[in-house]
């Protein structure tokens, strides 16, 4: 804030809280793995063997040291020609995200003011139910550590007010990072561009509304069928179990259970125990 | 397929027998064996390790000052399955070591029926059809049998992952798991309040393996008449004229 006033201002240390987004348009992708390079480097991660399986793709799926995946796929059109798909696979950092629906351990899993889900190791145990919360099946466990890892959106970076290691890294332009406005109303603009100039009727926006939308989204040729770009849901869902049993049944129940403790306490104090037969007759009792 | 049981069970018997001992005094009952006392505790060792591993999962952020008893929050979760594989294990034993005297029969609908004098404590003796187990003691059997079998499936599904049996499987047997744990939980109140203080004498019959005789007509008076063969009622009429007529000299 700027002002003639010296001291200190109402209002001051006011700051716009922005939500960060990456946007990655899948139409410009030329597949040539940069970003999964960058990620490897800058997050100092081990060499990590690649699987070939006559794809371009360097393995099956995204790993605990691995978190940033191109994914590869052929889809043939209607005309019978073939459509070559490139998806960059990552932690979508959804704005409900199901790993922290799922996840028992405080702090392990954090959602930040600015919309980057990351997980913090140390308070991990290593349950692995944030494996069934994710619907993009992302969290990778690592036997050795017994912890989980993925993607962090690379939040140390962001928090210099760098971008991600993946975005520096790309030379097409297809990948974006910048507030989720900017990126939604990029992306919407570029869909229009498909949808009007290039043909592409069913272009548009993969921002899935079911977990709140992400703080990824994607610019896909045919939105209508996102499943085609290896395996993106087009309707990606939590668990109901989880919000339910997590906030309202875990802590009732679980009161519920120490009143057995209560219980028997209080049966002690009130009816008393029951004795074996006979009994010593009582004080002021007389017998026979 | 029961006698190959009840073999089983009479050769385990046996060979626990020749190891251990269950000293009986005169005036005292042979409760429990040396093989079903083994069992017992070895199903509550595992019951406790589980339990205790299980609360580290359960509530991290409560437990969190437990936990390096385990080796810390990882270690603890990756010993949790195995504890619980042991006492589902030890419990099947038990199980099959009580198949006949933990069956369901008239005598524990008549017991129902009388529940709440004895849960009042105003009934000084069970009814006379009270056989080895009672009502109660059946019940609570019964259900860690049902618990046991869900913690199994449930904990084999949440064991080998998501990514093995898909995320709703997992969804839901983290739920089934824990309500299973919370009964048990409140169960095992129970369990040890009734066996200590709630009805004084019964712990022996898990530790020494022998129980008094008159522990025996007020709480197992079926029981009671089944082994000596003399009738519980008249047995405590006579052990009360007995004490009384000591306190007059």
């Amino acid at each position: 804030m700027i002002s003639a006033h010296p001291g200190a201002l109402p209002g001051h240390g006011v700051q716009r809280n922005l939500e960060v987004c990456k946007l990655v348009d899948t139409t410009t992708c030329i597949g040539c793995k940069a970003c999964e390079v960058a990620c490897v480097e800058w997050n100092d991660m081990p060499f990590s063997p690649t699987t070939f399986d006559n794809t371009y793709q360097t393995m099956p799926e995204t790993r605990w040291n691995f978190w940033n995946l191109i994914k590869f796929n052929e889809h043939q059109k209607e005309d019978g020609t073939i459509q070559w798909l490139m998806r960059k696979d990552q932690c979508m950092h959804c704005a409900d995200p199901g790993c922290l629906a799922a996840c028992p351990a405080d702090g392990a899993i954090v959602k930040y003011s600015n919309g980057i889900v990351d997980f913090n190791q140390e308070n991990c145990i290593g349950c692995e139910f944030c494996v069934s919360g994710c619907p993009f099946n992302i969290p990778r466990f690592n036997p050795e550590t017994k912890r989980v890892y993925k993607c962090t959106l690379c939040s140390d970076r962001v928090g210099e007010g760098l971008e991600p290691a993946c975005i520096k890294a790309c030379p097409t332009g297809c990948l974006k990072f910048g507030t989720k406005d900017d990126m939604k109303f990029i992306a919407e603009e570029r869909a229009k561009q498909l949808r009007e100039n290039f043909g592409m009727e069913k272009a548009g926006v993969y921002d899935p509304q079911s977990v709140g939308g992400t703080h990824v989204i994607y610019v896909l040729h045919d939105a209508t069928d996102p499943e085609r770009y290896g395996g993106l849901p087009k309707n990606p869902e939590i668990p109901w179990s989880y919000t339910v049993w997590k906030w309202l049944f875990k802590p009732v129940l679980g009161t519920f259970a120490l009143f057995g403790l209560l219980g028997v306490c209080l049966h002690y104090v009130t009816a008393g125990p029951r004795r074996t037969q006979p009994e010593p007759p009582r004080k002021g009792e007389r017998h026979g | 397929m029961a006698s190959a049981v009840e073999r089983f069970d009479d050769k385990a018997r046996e060979t626990f027998e020749s190891v251990g001992q269950t000293t009986v005094y005169q005036g005292e009952l042979l409760r429990h064996p040396v093989y079903t006392r083994v069992l017992h505790w070895m199903v509550a060792l595992f019951f406790f390790l589980a339990l205790f591993t299980g609360f580290g999962i359960y509530l991290p952020w409560l437990f969190r000052w437990f936990t390096p008893i385990f080796g810390g929050g990882q270690l603890l979760r990756a010993m949790h399955p195995w504890f619980g594989l042991g006492f589902v294990v030890f419990f099947a034993l038990q199980t099959l070591n009580w198949l006949k005297p933990m069956a369901w029969t008239p005598a524990d609908t008549n017991w129902m029926r009388h529940m709440k004098e004895m849960v009042s404590s105003q009934a000084k003796m069970e009814p006379p059809d009270t056989p080895f187990f009672n009502a109660g003691q059946k019940i609570q059997f019964w259900e860690i049998v049902g618990g046991s079998i869900a913690y199994l499936i449930t904990g084999i599904i949440m064991w080998a992952g998501a990514r093995t049996f898909g995320r709703i499987p997992v969804a839901i047997s983290y739920v089934i798991h824990d309500i299973s744990a919370l009964i048990m939980l409140g169960g095992i109140f129970i369990h040890i309040y009734e066996s200590t203080f709630g009805q004084p004498g019964t712990f022996q019959a898990m530790t020494r393996g022998a129980v008094s005789e008159a522990w025996a007509w007020t709480f197992h008076p079926a029981w009671y008449k089944d082994i000596t063969g003399r009738d519980p009622v008249q047995a405590c009429e006579a052990a009360r004229r007995k004490m009384t007529a000591g306190n007059k000299s």
